[in-house]
């Protein structure tokens, strides 16, 4: 594919508020994961909780779409400028010519599990509950879209853990064709009960810290987070200047299992091939990879023999999940966010929580943090159901 | 300002429908032509054949429907399940099952039932089909609201230009149970599939805020604005008719499609 332009990204994890605040955390090996409970659940695990969320003003015409996740939406669209970034590109495009397209996979729900615990006696959900705003799936992109008076096409992707990866496809297609000239793409997904109690119910967290590709991995940590970017086609008046490029989106699907990955990784590497072919690249011309490594002993293990398929065990690599926590929705935005500020600054991050090595997994996980020049790094995402997207980033230059 | 007016094309291989007095496409064709003689009893969603009998019986409504429909579209075509791309949209996913969990979670021991969490992503409908089909091809599954049909469209013919593959789109809503029905009412269960592929009978270009297209008969235009899948009801009436036809699909605010539909043989 023809590189596109990555003009302005920002994200809001447990790390901090925008690229500067993460990058610092990622530079130190700080995580940004905490022993904690979240609202009234406590499942015992470590957790990646957004703060900043509470008091925060809000657009009386869109009162309607208050909501947890929505917050997160707005903090992130508030962060390094990026709600301005998108109005200078209507300004140049035109508010129709520019997509929205998010990824999410519980999107609001907590605002209807809160309500849940409060119907009146005849049963019914109280008043309050704004169902179309917050809960449904599509309320994300509903919102960004009005916040920024945004008039093209949108819609979110919700397939699990890879959402917020497989926005970049789809909007790269639709700039392709002609359909956009730019499009905000990303992911949001925040803490609720669905995932804490679900994740605990299929005994895939830990009473520890996340620990991808350990011997003694035993569950992932679950966090929350908005992940924006802003992909803009060449040419108009007045071009901004690329952050980056995505430079080839490859998606595909296990077709195994509902839960658990195929356990060769056969779906992860074909993504991973995929994505490889539509950048045009070897393998051996990625520099850095950024693992899906939710740090489950399946998925690690899985995705290890579909990495050391692809690219050997020589390519540095690390799951940045120690830091965030699995952000589920948001974690391919998050995660894409991540590989253009290791671009910018040269800096693959290390692994955390790695003690030692599972042997029986063979990838180069990165220990200390890798400081050169870096031109392509490649990022995985994958969820339930078998779905499966690999991204190609590369640097400005 | 961009004044580019691009637009995307494909053919129609195969369809699927499934809705209140619509049993297939076969059958129901017939009756969007002639709605006068169409019925409107409520949904039954029948067993999809291609699941294994275990998950045939645990299946949720919105994933029976939805694998329903993609085999009727499929099933003419020759093609194979194994090697076709998917487009899966649906604006609530599976109602029931969302019902139960957020009743587990108000209960003192939120205890969640782990296959009711694996089943309540939403691409369920797409994970079930992929591993019954035995296919690594790529699926997506999107979700707009009361926009998801144009939506699923607009993602399943820009595959198509890009891929000059086929691509299989299928579309399903379901109704909540009580007391979420209150908050987002759906008239009935609803799905469709069209089997899309490389080809000239079908044009779509993005629009401004236009008036949707209506059904010309009452009925059917309630179940179009009663059910966000069913918002396809005056595309498929048109390939009923053999076309042609121009019809604005009803998008997100201030956007809508704006689909062509050349003349075929009914």
């Amino acid at each position: 594919m023809k590189p596109l332009a990555i003009t302005h990204h920002t994200l809001v994890t447990a790390l901090g508020h925008g690229r500067e605040a993460t990058f610092a955390a990622l530079r130190e090996g700080r995580t940004g994961l905490a022993r904690r409970g979240f609202e009234t659940a406590d499942i015992g695990s470590w957790l990646g909780v957004v703060d900043g969320l509470d008091g925060m003003a809000w657009r009386e015409d869109l009162t309607a779409y208050d909501c947890r996740n929505n917050r997160l939406a707005e903090l992130a669209l508030r962060t390094d400028g990026f709600a301005g970034a998108v109005r200078a590109a209507a300004a140049r495009w035109g508010a129709q010519r520019i997509g929205v397209f998010l990824g999410t996979s519980t999107s609001g729900i907590l605002q209807t599990e809160v309500a849940y615990r409060h119907r009146s006696p005849d049963g019914a959900l109280p008043e309050s509950l704004h169902y179309g705003q917050t809960h449904n799936t599509a309320s994300v992109a509903r919102y960004v879209r009005a916040a920024l008076g945004l008039t093209g096409p949108a819609c979110v992707v919700s397939t699990a853990c890879s959402s917020s990866a497989k926005v970049y496809a789809a909007a790269q297609r639709l700039v392709h064709l002609g359909l956009v000239d730019a499009a905000v793409v990303g992911g949001v997904d925040s803490l609720c009960m669905t995932t804490l109690y679900g994740f605990k119910a299929l005994e895939l967290t830990s009473g520890e810290i996340c620990r991808p590709w350990d011997a003694a991995r035993a569950g992932l940590s679950i966090g929350e987070a908005a992940a924006f970017a802003l992909l803009e086609r060449e040419g108009g008046e007045r071009p901004a200047r690329a952050m980056g490029w995505l430079l080839g989106a490859g998606e595909s699907s296990d077709g195994h299992h509902m839960s658990s990955p195929h356990p060769q990784g056969a779906g992860a590497a074909l993504a991973m091939r995929a994505a490889l072919a539509h950048a045009g690249l070897r393998p051996e011309q990625v520099d850095y990879l950024n693992l899906h490594g939710t740090g489950t002993p399946g998925n690690d293990a899985a995705e290890d023999q579909a990495v050391c398929a692809v690219f050997g065990s020589s390519l540095p690599c690390s799951s940045t999940k120690g830091y965030t926590g699995h952000t589920l929705g948001a974690a391919g935005g998050v995660e894409a966010s991540i590989a253009l500020l290791a671009l910018q600054h040269g800096l693959a991050p290390p692994s955390l929580n790695l003690q030692q090595q599972d042997p029986a997994l063979h990838a180069g996980l990165l220990r200390e943090s890798l400081q050169r020049p870096l031109k392509v790094v490649l990022s995985n995402s994958f969820g339930f159901g078998g779905s499966n997207a690999s991204l190609v980033f590369g640097a400005a230059h | 300002m961009s004044t580019h007016t691009n637009t995307l094309s494909a053919d129609i291989l195969g369809v699927g429908l499934l809705g209140p007095g619509l049993v297939d496409w076969a059958s129901g064709a017939a009756l969007l032509r002639e709605p006068a003689l169409w019925l409107p009893a409520a949904t039954v969603v029948p067993p999809p054949q291609r699941l294994p009998a275990t998950e045939r019986r645990r299946a949720g409504a919105v994933v029976k429907a939805s694998i329903v429909v993609a085999d009727q579209a499929l099933a003419a075509s020759g093609l194979s399940a194994a090697t076709l791309a998917t487009v899966f949209s649906s604006s609530s996913g599976e109602p029931t099952n969302c019902h139960a969990l957020c009743e587990a979670l108000a209960a003192p021991e939120r205890m969640v039932s782990p296959t009711r969490f694996t089943n309540s992503v939403h691409n369920a409908p797409g994970g079930y089909w992929h591993i019954a089909a035995h296919s690594m091809a790529p699926s997506t599954s999107l979700a707009a609201f009361d926009g998801s049909f144009a939506a699923g469209l607009l993602e399943a013919m820009a595959q198509v230009a890009t891929t000059q593959a086929p691509v299989l789109l299928v579309v399903a809503d379901v109704p909540y149970p009580a007391p979420l029905a209150a908050k987002r009412p759906t008239a009935d269960a609803f799905g469709l599939a069209l089997l899309l592929a490389p080809g000239n009978q079908l044009s779509l270009a993005l629009a401004a805020d236009a008036a949707a297209t209506a059904c010309g008969h009452e009925g059917l235009d309630a179940l179009r604005l009663g059910v966000p899948a069913a918002r396809a009801l005056p595309l498929l009436q048109a390939l009923a008719r053999g076309g042609p036809a121009v019809i604005t699909v009803e998008g997100l605010p201030g956007m809508s499609l704006q689909v062509h539909l050349q003349s075929t043989p009914p």
